[in-house]
Protein backbone atom coordinates (compact mmCIF):
# COMPACT_ATOMS: atom_id res chain seq x y z
CA UNK A 1 0.00 0.00 0.00
CA UNK A 2 1.14 3.34 -1.62
CA UNK A 3 1.05 6.08 1.62
CA UNK A 4 2.26 9.28 1.90
CA UNK A 5 4.19 9.21 5.72
CA UNK A 6 6.59 10.72 7.48
CA UNK A 7 10.39 9.33 8.27
CA UNK A 8 9.20 8.34 11.91
CA UNK A 9 5.83 7.11 10.70
CA UNK A 10 7.99 4.78 7.84
CA UNK A 11 10.41 3.57 11.25
CA UNK A 12 6.78 3.09 12.80
CA UNK A 13 5.25 0.87 10.09
CA UNK A 14 8.53 -1.07 9.73
CA UNK A 15 8.06 -2.12 13.06
CA UNK A 16 4.78 -2.71 12.28
CA UNK A 17 5.12 -4.78 9.49
CA UNK A 18 7.97 -6.77 11.43
CA UNK A 19 5.73 -8.03 13.85
CA UNK A 20 7.96 -6.59 16.51
CA UNK A 21 7.22 -8.02 20.09
CA UNK A 22 8.27 -5.28 22.61
CA UNK A 23 8.82 -1.97 22.53
CA UNK A 24 10.34 0.66 24.47
CA UNK A 25 9.24 3.84 24.40
CA UNK A 26 10.91 7.03 25.92
CA UNK A 27 10.43 10.65 23.88
CA UNK A 28 12.65 13.06 22.85
CA UNK A 29 12.59 15.27 19.59
CA UNK A 30 12.46 14.39 16.82
CA UNK A 31 11.78 11.31 17.38
CA UNK A 32 9.21 11.27 19.50
CA UNK A 33 6.55 10.56 16.52
CA UNK A 34 8.15 7.41 16.13
CA UNK A 35 6.71 5.86 19.55
CA UNK A 36 3.60 7.84 19.84
CA UNK A 37 2.49 6.21 16.38
CA UNK A 38 3.55 2.90 17.86
CA UNK A 39 1.59 3.51 21.08
CA UNK A 40 -1.31 4.03 18.70
CA UNK A 41 -0.74 0.92 16.51
CA UNK A 42 -0.65 -1.59 19.78
CA UNK A 43 -3.54 0.31 21.71
CA UNK A 44 -5.57 0.03 18.25
CA UNK A 45 -4.79 -4.09 18.29
CA UNK A 46 -2.95 -3.39 14.69
CA UNK A 47 0.25 -4.64 16.47
CA UNK A 48 0.74 -7.27 19.05
CA UNK A 49 3.67 -6.04 20.97
CA UNK A 50 4.18 -5.27 24.66
CA UNK A 51 4.58 -1.55 24.66
CA UNK A 52 6.19 -0.23 27.90
CA UNK A 53 7.08 3.45 28.25
CA UNK A 54 10.42 4.10 30.72
CA UNK A 55 11.58 6.68 32.76
CA UNK A 56 14.67 7.57 30.72
CA UNK A 57 16.55 6.28 27.71
CA UNK A 58 19.09 4.15 29.45
CA UNK A 59 15.96 2.22 30.86
CA UNK A 60 14.40 1.68 27.20
CA UNK A 61 16.98 0.25 26.01
CA UNK A 62 17.81 -1.85 29.05
CA UNK A 63 13.94 -3.02 29.13
CA UNK A 64 14.86 -3.69 25.23
CA UNK A 65 17.72 -5.94 26.24
CA UNK A 66 15.89 -7.72 29.03
CA UNK A 67 13.02 -8.77 26.37
CA UNK A 68 15.76 -9.56 23.82
CA UNK A 69 17.15 -11.99 26.40
CA UNK A 70 14.12 -13.51 26.23
CA UNK A 71 13.39 -14.67 23.02
CA UNK A 72 11.40 -11.49 21.49
CA UNK A 73 12.30 -8.70 18.78
CA UNK A 74 12.57 -5.89 20.21
CA UNK A 75 12.79 -2.33 19.27
CA UNK A 76 13.60 1.09 20.81
CA UNK A 77 14.21 4.44 19.20
CA UNK A 78 16.22 7.21 20.14
CA UNK A 79 18.30 10.69 19.38
CA UNK A 80 21.00 12.85 19.90
CA UNK A 81 21.26 13.35 23.93
CA UNK A 82 19.17 10.41 24.74
CA UNK A 83 21.67 7.68 22.89
CA UNK A 84 24.52 9.41 24.49
CA UNK A 85 22.27 8.59 27.97
CA UNK A 86 21.67 5.40 26.66
CA UNK A 87 25.72 4.80 25.92
CA UNK A 88 26.50 2.09 28.73
CA UNK A 89 23.58 -0.37 27.69
CA UNK A 90 24.51 0.39 24.02
CA UNK A 91 27.94 -1.58 24.60
CA UNK A 92 25.73 -4.43 26.64
CA UNK A 93 23.01 -5.29 23.87
CA UNK A 94 25.66 -5.54 21.61
CA UNK A 95 27.98 -7.60 24.14
CA UNK A 96 25.19 -9.55 25.15
CA UNK A 97 24.85 -10.13 20.99
CA UNK A 98 21.26 -9.16 21.40
CA UNK A 99 19.57 -8.91 17.69
CA UNK A 100 17.45 -5.26 18.67
CA UNK A 101 17.02 -2.75 16.02
CA UNK A 102 16.98 0.54 17.11
CA UNK A 103 15.77 4.08 15.24
CA UNK A 104 18.10 6.68 15.88
CA UNK A 105 17.37 10.49 14.33
CA UNK A 106 20.46 11.72 13.67
CA UNK A 107 20.53 14.94 15.66
CA UNK A 108 23.25 17.16 16.47
CA UNK A 109 24.54 16.93 20.08
CA UNK A 110 24.36 19.86 23.02
CA UNK A 111 25.20 22.23 23.91
CA UNK A 112 24.64 24.78 22.07
CA UNK A 113 21.43 23.19 22.20
CA UNK A 114 19.82 22.19 18.81
CA UNK A 115 17.49 20.02 17.72
CA UNK A 116 18.70 19.62 13.98
CA UNK A 117 20.49 16.88 12.03
CA UNK A 118 24.13 15.79 12.60
CA UNK A 119 26.02 11.90 12.84
CA UNK A 120 28.23 12.88 16.01
CA UNK A 121 25.32 10.84 17.86
CA UNK A 122 25.59 8.01 16.61
CA UNK A 123 28.80 8.07 14.99
CA UNK A 124 30.02 8.51 19.19
CA UNK A 125 28.97 4.42 19.10
CA UNK A 126 31.14 4.19 16.27
CA UNK A 127 33.21 1.33 18.45
CA UNK A 128 30.18 -0.60 20.29
CA UNK A 129 29.51 -2.97 18.24
CA UNK A 130 26.06 -2.34 16.56
CA UNK A 131 25.72 -2.40 13.14
CA UNK A 132 24.77 0.85 11.35
CA UNK A 133 22.77 2.17 8.75
CA UNK A 134 22.46 5.71 7.45
CA UNK A 135 19.59 6.07 5.26
CA UNK A 136 18.77 8.50 2.41
CA UNK A 137 14.52 8.28 2.21
CA UNK A 138 11.67 7.19 3.97
CA UNK A 139 11.15 4.64 2.16
CA UNK A 140 15.13 2.77 3.01
CA UNK A 141 14.20 3.86 6.36
CA UNK A 142 11.15 1.62 6.73
CA UNK A 143 13.05 -1.29 4.32
CA UNK A 144 16.21 -0.81 6.52
CA UNK A 145 14.21 -1.63 9.76
CA UNK A 146 13.01 -4.96 8.02
CA UNK A 147 16.21 -5.72 6.90
CA UNK A 148 18.14 -4.87 10.17
CA UNK A 149 16.00 -7.72 12.12
CA UNK A 150 16.87 -10.32 9.22
CA UNK A 151 20.92 -9.70 9.51
CA UNK A 152 20.81 -9.02 13.54
CA UNK A 153 19.15 -12.16 13.68
CA UNK A 154 21.61 -14.03 11.94
CA UNK A 155 24.80 -12.64 13.27
CA UNK A 156 23.53 -11.79 17.03
CA UNK A 157 24.58 -7.85 17.02
CA UNK A 158 22.24 -5.52 17.23
CA UNK A 159 21.32 -2.78 14.45
CA UNK A 160 20.80 1.54 14.91
CA UNK A 161 18.89 2.66 11.99
CA UNK A 162 19.80 6.31 11.62
CA UNK A 163 17.57 8.86 9.67
CA UNK A 164 18.15 12.73 9.63
CA UNK A 165 16.36 14.81 12.02
CA UNK A 166 13.69 16.66 10.16
CA UNK A 167 15.25 16.23 6.70
CA UNK A 168 13.78 12.79 6.80
CA UNK A 169 12.16 12.09 10.47
CA UNK A 170 9.04 14.91 9.53
CA UNK A 171 9.29 14.96 5.35
CA UNK A 172 6.38 13.34 3.88
CA UNK A 173 6.87 11.13 1.10
CA UNK A 174 5.97 8.38 -1.26
CA UNK A 175 6.47 5.57 0.85
CA UNK A 176 5.25 1.72 -0.38
CA UNK A 177 4.26 0.21 3.32
CA UNK A 178 4.47 -3.67 2.00
CA UNK A 179 2.05 -6.18 3.90
CA UNK A 180 2.82 -8.02 6.91
CA UNK A 181 2.24 -11.11 5.00
CA UNK A 182 4.57 -10.38 2.55
CA UNK A 183 7.46 -9.80 5.36
CA UNK A 184 6.49 -12.65 6.82
CA UNK A 185 8.01 -14.05 3.88
CA UNK A 186 11.15 -12.83 4.14
CA UNK A 187 11.55 -12.28 8.32
CA UNK A 188 10.91 -15.52 9.94
CA UNK A 189 10.12 -15.34 13.53
CA UNK A 190 12.61 -14.68 15.74
CA UNK A 191 14.27 -17.92 17.70
CA UNK A 192 17.17 -17.10 19.97
CA UNK A 193 18.76 -20.39 20.43
CA UNK A 194 20.51 -19.43 24.08
CA UNK A 195 17.78 -17.85 26.15
CA UNK A 196 17.10 -16.57 29.73
CA UNK A 197 14.27 -19.36 30.34
CA UNK A 198 13.16 -20.22 34.01
CA UNK A 199 12.54 -23.87 33.21
CA UNK A 200 16.25 -24.35 31.66
CA UNK A 201 18.74 -21.65 33.75
CA UNK A 202 21.80 -20.26 32.90
CA UNK A 203 24.21 -17.69 34.06
CA UNK A 204 23.87 -14.12 31.63
CA UNK A 205 26.84 -11.68 31.98
CA UNK A 206 29.16 -13.30 34.49
CA UNK A 207 32.30 -12.88 35.43
CA UNK A 208 34.34 -13.10 32.18
CA UNK A 209 37.92 -13.31 33.28
CA UNK A 210 41.22 -12.45 31.38
CA UNK A 211 40.70 -16.04 30.37
CA UNK A 212 38.36 -16.02 28.27
CA UNK A 213 36.90 -12.16 27.84
CA UNK A 214 39.04 -11.73 24.67
CA UNK A 215 37.46 -14.81 23.08
CA UNK A 216 33.76 -13.50 23.11
CA UNK A 217 35.92 -10.36 21.45
CA UNK A 218 36.73 -12.25 18.80
CA UNK A 219 33.44 -13.41 18.22
CA UNK A 220 32.34 -10.45 18.17
CA UNK A 221 34.90 -8.78 15.35
CA UNK A 222 33.62 -12.64 13.58
CA UNK A 223 30.16 -11.92 13.65
CA UNK A 224 31.05 -8.34 12.06
CA UNK A 225 33.41 -9.74 9.29
CA UNK A 226 30.04 -12.40 8.94
CA UNK A 227 27.71 -9.55 8.90
CA UNK A 228 29.04 -8.10 5.43
CA UNK A 229 28.62 -10.93 3.33
CA UNK A 230 24.59 -11.37 4.91
CA UNK A 231 23.84 -7.63 4.59
CA UNK A 232 24.99 -8.26 0.60
CA UNK A 233 22.97 -11.37 0.62
CA UNK A 234 19.74 -9.94 2.40
CA UNK A 235 19.85 -7.12 0.31
CA UNK A 236 19.17 -9.48 -2.93
CA UNK A 237 16.87 -11.27 -1.05
CA UNK A 238 15.11 -8.32 -0.50
CA UNK A 239 15.13 -7.20 -3.44
CA UNK A 240 13.65 -10.43 -5.07
CA UNK A 241 10.50 -9.85 -2.97
CA UNK A 242 9.90 -6.44 -2.49
CA UNK A 243 11.69 -4.59 -6.03
CA UNK A 244 13.97 -2.59 -3.85
CA UNK A 245 17.79 -3.03 -4.21
CA UNK A 246 19.85 -2.14 -1.64
CA UNK A 247 23.80 -2.97 -0.52
CA UNK A 248 26.55 -1.90 1.64
CA UNK A 249 26.66 1.10 -0.54
CA UNK A 250 24.97 2.71 -3.64
CA UNK A 251 27.40 3.67 -6.93
CA UNK A 252 25.08 6.85 -8.91
CA UNK A 253 26.92 7.33 -12.38
CA UNK A 254 30.18 6.07 -11.58
CA UNK A 255 31.01 4.59 -14.80
CA UNK A 256 33.53 6.22 -16.55
CA UNK A 257 34.54 8.55 -13.67
CA UNK A 258 37.18 10.63 -12.74
CA UNK A 259 35.95 11.73 -9.45
CA UNK A 260 33.60 10.45 -6.91
CA UNK A 261 31.78 12.70 -4.50
CA UNK A 262 31.34 10.16 -1.09
CA UNK A 263 28.42 11.21 0.93
CA UNK A 264 25.65 9.37 3.41
CA UNK A 265 22.36 9.65 4.54
CA UNK A 266 20.33 12.47 2.63
CA UNK A 267 23.30 14.84 1.81
CA UNK A 268 24.19 11.73 -0.51
CA UNK A 269 20.81 12.20 -1.97
CA UNK A 270 20.48 15.52 -2.58
CA UNK A 271 24.15 15.29 -4.22
CA UNK A 272 22.65 13.01 -7.04
CA UNK A 273 20.88 16.34 -8.32
CA UNK A 274 24.72 18.10 -8.09
CA UNK A 275 25.89 15.02 -10.03
CA UNK A 276 23.38 15.13 -12.67
CA UNK A 277 24.15 19.07 -13.47
CA UNK A 278 28.03 18.56 -13.20
CA UNK A 279 27.75 15.87 -15.44
CA UNK A 280 25.68 18.30 -18.17
CA UNK A 281 28.81 20.38 -17.83
CA UNK A 282 30.84 18.01 -18.98
CA UNK A 283 32.52 16.54 -15.58
CA UNK A 284 32.89 13.13 -15.40
CA UNK A 285 31.75 12.79 -11.77
CA UNK A 286 29.78 9.84 -10.27
CA UNK A 287 28.57 9.62 -6.53
CA UNK A 288 29.31 6.73 -3.95
CA UNK A 289 27.03 6.84 -1.27
CA UNK A 290 28.01 4.96 2.08
CA UNK A 291 24.99 3.30 3.33
CA UNK A 292 26.61 0.77 6.08
CA UNK A 293 29.17 2.26 8.72
CA UNK A 294 29.33 -0.62 10.44
CA UNK A 295 30.73 -3.10 9.14
CA UNK A 296 32.45 -0.63 7.32
CA UNK A 297 32.41 -1.47 3.13
CA UNK A 298 36.07 -1.03 3.26
CA UNK A 299 35.95 -3.52 -0.51
CA UNK A 300 33.65 -0.99 -2.01
CA UNK A 301 35.54 1.47 -1.09
CA UNK A 302 38.21 0.62 -2.45
CA UNK A 303 36.76 -1.23 -5.54
CA UNK A 304 34.98 2.09 -6.52
CA UNK A 305 37.45 4.87 -5.41
CA UNK A 306 40.74 3.45 -6.92
CA UNK A 307 42.11 4.15 -10.02
CA UNK A 308 39.91 7.08 -10.15
CA UNK A 309 41.96 10.64 -9.56
CA UNK A 310 39.81 12.45 -7.01
CA UNK A 311 37.64 11.19 -3.90
CA UNK A 312 35.36 14.12 -2.42
CA UNK A 313 34.13 13.11 1.30
CA UNK A 314 31.43 15.17 2.69
CA UNK A 315 30.83 14.78 6.71
CA UNK A 316 27.87 15.60 8.37
CA UNK A 317 29.78 15.10 11.42
CA UNK A 318 34.02 15.58 12.98
CA UNK A 319 36.12 13.68 14.84
CA UNK A 320 37.69 16.99 16.93
CA UNK A 321 41.59 16.77 16.48
CA UNK A 322 41.16 14.43 13.73
CA UNK A 323 38.92 15.53 10.65
CA UNK A 324 35.34 14.06 9.69
CA UNK A 325 35.06 10.34 10.52
CA UNK A 326 34.22 8.61 7.49
CA UNK A 327 37.14 10.73 5.42
CA UNK A 328 39.33 9.15 8.23
CA UNK A 329 37.73 5.50 7.77
CA UNK A 330 38.29 6.10 4.03
CA UNK A 331 42.02 7.11 3.88
CA UNK A 332 42.25 4.35 6.36
CA UNK A 333 40.89 1.69 4.30
CA UNK A 334 43.69 2.73 1.24
CA UNK A 335 46.76 2.50 3.70
CA UNK A 336 47.93 -0.89 2.70
CA UNK A 337 46.49 -1.34 -0.44
CA UNK A 338 48.82 -1.20 -3.89
CA UNK A 339 47.40 0.83 -6.67
CA UNK A 340 46.51 4.23 -7.72
CA UNK A 341 45.48 5.53 -5.42
CA UNK A 342 43.24 8.66 -5.56
CA UNK A 343 43.60 11.68 -3.81
CA UNK A 344 40.97 12.26 -0.79
CA UNK A 345 39.70 15.51 -0.07
CA UNK A 346 37.78 15.69 3.18
CA UNK A 347 34.96 18.32 3.41
CA UNK A 348 32.98 19.18 6.55
CA UNK A 349 29.17 20.87 5.86
CA UNK A 350 25.57 20.86 7.33
CA UNK A 351 26.60 20.16 11.39
CA UNK A 352 23.91 21.04 13.80
CA UNK A 353 21.25 21.27 10.42
CA UNK A 354 22.79 23.79 8.40
CA UNK A 355 21.52 23.32 5.17
CA UNK A 356 23.40 21.40 2.74
CA UNK A 357 22.00 22.63 -1.41
CA UNK A 358 23.26 21.12 -4.12
CA UNK A 359 25.25 24.83 -4.99
CA UNK A 360 26.81 24.15 -1.59
CA UNK A 361 27.62 20.42 -3.02
CA UNK A 362 28.87 22.05 -6.16
CA UNK A 363 31.27 24.57 -4.58
CA UNK A 364 32.58 21.97 -3.03
CA UNK A 365 33.66 19.92 -6.16
CA UNK A 366 34.67 23.20 -7.66
CA UNK A 367 36.79 23.28 -4.63
CA UNK A 368 38.45 20.07 -5.15
CA UNK A 369 39.10 20.47 -8.97
CA UNK A 370 40.98 23.86 -8.80
CA UNK A 371 43.40 21.88 -5.80
CA UNK A 372 46.35 19.15 -7.02
CA UNK A 373 45.61 17.68 -3.41
CA UNK A 374 44.10 18.45 -0.42
CA UNK A 375 46.51 20.81 1.57
CA UNK A 376 45.16 19.81 5.09
CA UNK A 377 42.61 17.36 6.58
CA UNK A 378 39.60 19.47 7.19
CA UNK A 379 38.15 21.79 4.40
CA UNK A 380 35.21 23.47 6.18
CA UNK A 381 32.39 24.39 3.76
CA UNK A 382 30.43 27.02 4.75
CA UNK A 383 30.98 28.07 8.09
CA UNK A 384 31.38 31.87 8.96
CA UNK A 385 34.25 32.96 10.53
CA UNK B 1 9.39 19.62 -10.76
CA UNK B 2 7.40 22.12 -8.96
CA UNK B 3 7.75 23.91 -5.09
CA UNK B 4 5.13 25.11 -3.34
CA UNK B 5 5.74 27.48 -0.49
CA UNK B 6 2.57 27.44 1.80
CA UNK B 7 2.52 30.88 4.12
CA UNK B 8 0.51 30.56 7.66
CA UNK B 9 0.15 31.55 11.03
CA UNK B 10 1.14 28.61 13.84
CA UNK B 11 -2.30 26.65 14.48
CA UNK B 12 -3.60 27.16 11.42
CA UNK B 13 -3.32 23.92 9.71
CA UNK B 14 -0.45 25.14 7.37
CA UNK B 15 1.15 22.10 7.93
CA UNK B 16 -1.96 19.71 7.43
CA UNK B 17 -2.67 21.96 3.90
CA UNK B 18 0.94 20.56 2.63
CA UNK B 19 0.74 16.95 3.90
CA UNK B 20 -2.95 17.15 2.80
CA UNK B 21 -2.03 18.08 -0.95
CA UNK B 22 1.23 16.19 -0.89
CA UNK B 23 -1.12 13.10 -0.37
CA UNK B 24 -3.57 14.41 -3.11
CA UNK B 25 -0.88 14.37 -5.69
CA UNK B 26 0.57 11.07 -4.93
CA UNK B 27 -2.68 10.03 -5.19
CA UNK B 28 -2.69 11.35 -8.33
CA UNK B 29 0.27 9.56 -9.53
CA UNK B 30 3.29 11.71 -8.30
CA UNK B 31 6.34 11.80 -6.35
CA UNK B 32 5.74 14.03 -3.55
CA UNK B 33 7.22 15.27 -0.48
CA UNK B 34 5.73 17.87 2.03
CA UNK B 35 7.83 19.27 5.21
CA UNK B 36 7.85 21.81 7.91
CA UNK B 37 9.75 25.01 8.49
CA UNK B 38 12.17 23.10 10.33
CA UNK B 39 12.10 23.70 14.47
CA UNK B 40 9.52 24.69 16.69
CA UNK B 41 6.32 27.03 15.79
CA UNK B 42 4.60 29.25 17.80
CA UNK B 43 0.52 29.71 18.02
CA UNK B 44 0.14 32.90 15.80
CA UNK B 45 3.41 33.65 14.26
CA UNK B 46 4.11 33.72 10.63
CA UNK B 47 4.93 29.53 9.73
CA UNK B 48 5.85 28.14 6.48
CA UNK B 49 5.22 24.31 4.61
CA UNK B 50 6.57 22.93 1.78
CA UNK B 51 5.88 20.81 -1.14
CA UNK B 52 7.64 19.08 -4.16
CA UNK B 53 5.73 17.34 -6.51
CA UNK B 54 7.36 15.66 -9.48
CA UNK B 55 6.78 13.22 -11.91
CA UNK B 56 10.17 11.63 -11.54
CA UNK B 57 11.59 10.43 -7.88
CA UNK B 58 12.44 13.51 -5.99
CA UNK B 59 16.32 13.35 -4.65
CA UNK B 60 16.91 16.97 -3.82
CA UNK B 61 15.89 17.43 0.02
CA UNK B 62 17.74 20.99 1.05
CA UNK B 63 15.22 23.47 1.76
CA UNK B 64 13.33 25.37 -0.37
CA UNK B 65 14.69 28.88 -1.16
CA UNK B 66 12.94 29.86 -4.63
CA UNK B 67 9.49 28.51 -4.47
CA UNK B 68 7.41 28.28 -8.05
CA UNK B 69 4.11 29.43 -6.53
CA UNK B 70 3.42 30.48 -3.01
CA UNK B 71 -0.08 30.04 -1.01
CA UNK B 72 -1.16 32.44 1.81
CA UNK B 73 -3.67 31.04 4.06
CA UNK B 74 -3.72 33.89 5.91
CA UNK B 75 -4.12 37.72 4.00
CA UNK B 76 -2.75 40.03 7.13
CA UNK B 77 0.42 37.85 6.39
CA UNK B 78 0.92 39.96 3.15
CA UNK B 79 1.72 43.14 5.95
CA UNK B 80 3.99 41.78 8.28
CA UNK B 81 5.94 39.43 5.90
CA UNK B 82 7.17 39.34 2.05
CA UNK B 83 5.73 36.55 0.82
CA UNK B 84 7.12 36.87 -2.38
CA UNK B 85 10.39 36.25 -1.23
CA UNK B 86 13.09 34.04 -3.61
CA UNK B 87 8.98 33.52 -5.71
CA UNK B 88 9.94 32.44 -9.12
CA UNK B 89 8.99 35.22 -11.50
CA UNK B 90 5.46 34.09 -13.28
CA UNK B 91 5.11 31.78 -10.19
CA UNK B 92 1.16 31.78 -9.00
CA UNK B 93 0.37 33.49 -5.81
CA UNK B 94 -2.79 31.95 -4.20
CA UNK B 95 -4.51 34.16 -1.34
CA UNK B 96 -7.13 33.57 0.97
CA UNK B 97 -9.00 36.88 0.99
CA UNK B 98 -12.53 38.25 0.05
CA UNK B 99 -10.63 40.39 -2.32
CA UNK B 100 -9.94 40.14 -6.10
CA UNK B 101 -6.89 39.12 -7.97
CA UNK B 102 -6.92 42.77 -9.74
CA UNK B 103 -7.20 43.98 -6.21
CA UNK B 104 -3.11 43.11 -5.60
CA UNK B 105 -1.85 45.29 -8.11
CA UNK B 106 1.77 45.26 -6.52
CA UNK B 107 2.13 41.43 -7.21
CA UNK B 108 0.51 41.63 -10.71
CA UNK B 109 3.68 42.56 -12.47
CA UNK B 110 6.17 40.00 -11.34
CA UNK B 111 3.23 36.99 -11.15
CA UNK B 112 -0.38 35.54 -11.27
CA UNK B 113 -2.68 35.95 -8.29
CA UNK B 114 -5.57 33.74 -7.64
CA UNK B 115 -8.14 34.57 -5.18
CA UNK B 116 -10.55 32.28 -2.84
CA UNK B 117 -12.42 33.41 -0.21
CA UNK B 118 -11.67 30.43 1.83
CA UNK B 119 -12.93 31.73 5.11
CA UNK B 120 -16.28 32.48 3.90
CA UNK B 121 -16.21 28.80 2.83
CA UNK B 122 -15.35 27.41 5.90
CA UNK B 123 -17.82 29.49 7.77
CA UNK B 124 -20.69 28.04 5.32
CA UNK B 125 -19.31 24.67 6.09
CA UNK B 126 -19.27 25.21 9.94
CA UNK B 127 -15.57 24.69 10.26
CA UNK B 128 -14.16 26.89 12.70
CA UNK B 129 -15.39 30.30 14.16
CA UNK B 130 -15.24 33.64 12.66
CA UNK B 131 -12.35 34.57 14.96
CA UNK B 132 -10.82 31.12 13.61
CA UNK B 133 -12.37 29.89 10.98
CA UNK B 134 -10.49 26.37 9.15
CA UNK B 135 -9.18 27.14 6.20
CA UNK B 136 -6.77 24.80 5.28
CA UNK B 137 -8.68 22.31 3.71
CA UNK B 138 -11.03 25.01 1.36
CA UNK B 139 -7.91 26.66 0.17
CA UNK B 140 -6.79 23.60 -1.15
CA UNK B 141 -9.43 23.18 -4.02
CA UNK B 142 -8.33 26.26 -4.95
CA UNK B 143 -4.65 25.04 -5.24
CA UNK B 144 -5.47 22.29 -7.42
CA UNK B 145 -7.11 23.94 -9.53
CA UNK B 146 -4.97 26.50 -9.96
CA UNK B 147 -1.41 24.47 -10.54
CA UNK B 148 -3.19 21.25 -11.59
CA UNK B 149 -1.50 18.87 -9.27
CA UNK B 150 -3.99 16.51 -8.61
CA UNK B 151 -8.07 16.12 -9.17
CA UNK B 152 -10.64 16.43 -6.98
CA UNK B 153 -11.33 12.87 -5.86
CA UNK B 154 -7.57 12.27 -4.80
CA UNK B 155 -7.71 15.52 -2.56
CA UNK B 156 -10.93 14.30 -1.16
CA UNK B 157 -9.38 10.95 -0.24
CA UNK B 158 -6.27 12.56 1.32
CA UNK B 159 -8.36 15.43 3.02
CA UNK B 160 -10.20 12.46 4.42
CA UNK B 161 -6.96 11.16 5.49
CA UNK B 162 -5.66 13.33 7.17
CA UNK B 163 -8.40 15.53 8.82
CA UNK B 164 -9.89 14.18 11.84
CA UNK B 165 -13.38 15.80 12.56
CA UNK B 166 -16.25 16.58 9.88
CA UNK B 167 -14.62 15.18 7.11
CA UNK B 168 -17.17 15.41 4.66
CA UNK B 169 -17.24 19.24 5.65
CA UNK B 170 -13.95 19.80 4.63
CA UNK B 171 -14.34 17.67 1.41
CA UNK B 172 -17.13 20.33 0.34
CA UNK B 173 -15.34 22.92 1.62
CA UNK B 174 -12.49 21.98 -0.77
CA UNK B 175 -15.05 21.45 -3.86
CA UNK B 176 -16.70 24.72 -3.17
CA UNK B 177 -13.36 26.64 -3.57
CA UNK B 178 -12.14 24.48 -6.43
CA UNK B 179 -15.14 26.20 -8.05
CA UNK B 180 -14.93 29.23 -6.21
CA UNK B 181 -11.49 30.64 -7.28
CA UNK B 182 -10.88 33.53 -9.22
CA UNK B 183 -8.18 34.25 -11.60
CA UNK B 184 -7.07 35.78 -15.15
CA UNK B 185 -5.79 33.82 -17.69
CA UNK B 186 -4.70 30.88 -18.42
CA UNK B 187 -3.49 28.55 -15.55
Amino acid sequence: MEKVVLGNHAVSYGVLVSRVQTISAYPITPQTLIVERLSEMVADGELDAIFTKVESEHSALASAIGSSSVGARAFTATSSQGLALMHEMIHWASGARLPIVLANVNRAMAPGWNIWTDQNDSLSCRDTGWMQIYCQNNQEVLDSIIMGYKVSEQVLLPTMVCLDAFVLSHTAENVDIPEVKLVDKYLPPYKLEIKMDIDDPHSFGALSSPENYMEFRYKMQEAMDKAEDIIIKEGKEFEKIFGRKYGMVEEYRTEGAEIILVATATIASTAKASIDSLRAKGINIGLLRLRVFRPFPVKDVVRVLLNKKKAIVIDRNISYGKSGIFFDEIKGAFYNIEGDKPKIFGYIAGLGGRDVTPEAISDMVDDAMRKDKPEKDIIWSGVKL
Amino acid sequence: MIEILIHGRGGQGGVKASLSLASAAAKAGKHVQSFPEFGVERRGAPVKAFNRISDEPIVIRSKIYNPDHVVVLDPTLIQSINITEGLKKGGWIIINTDKNPGDFKEFCKNYKVATINAKEIALRNRLGSRAAPIVNTAILGAVIKVLKVSDKESLAIAIKEFVPVKREENVKAAYEAYDEVVFEGEV
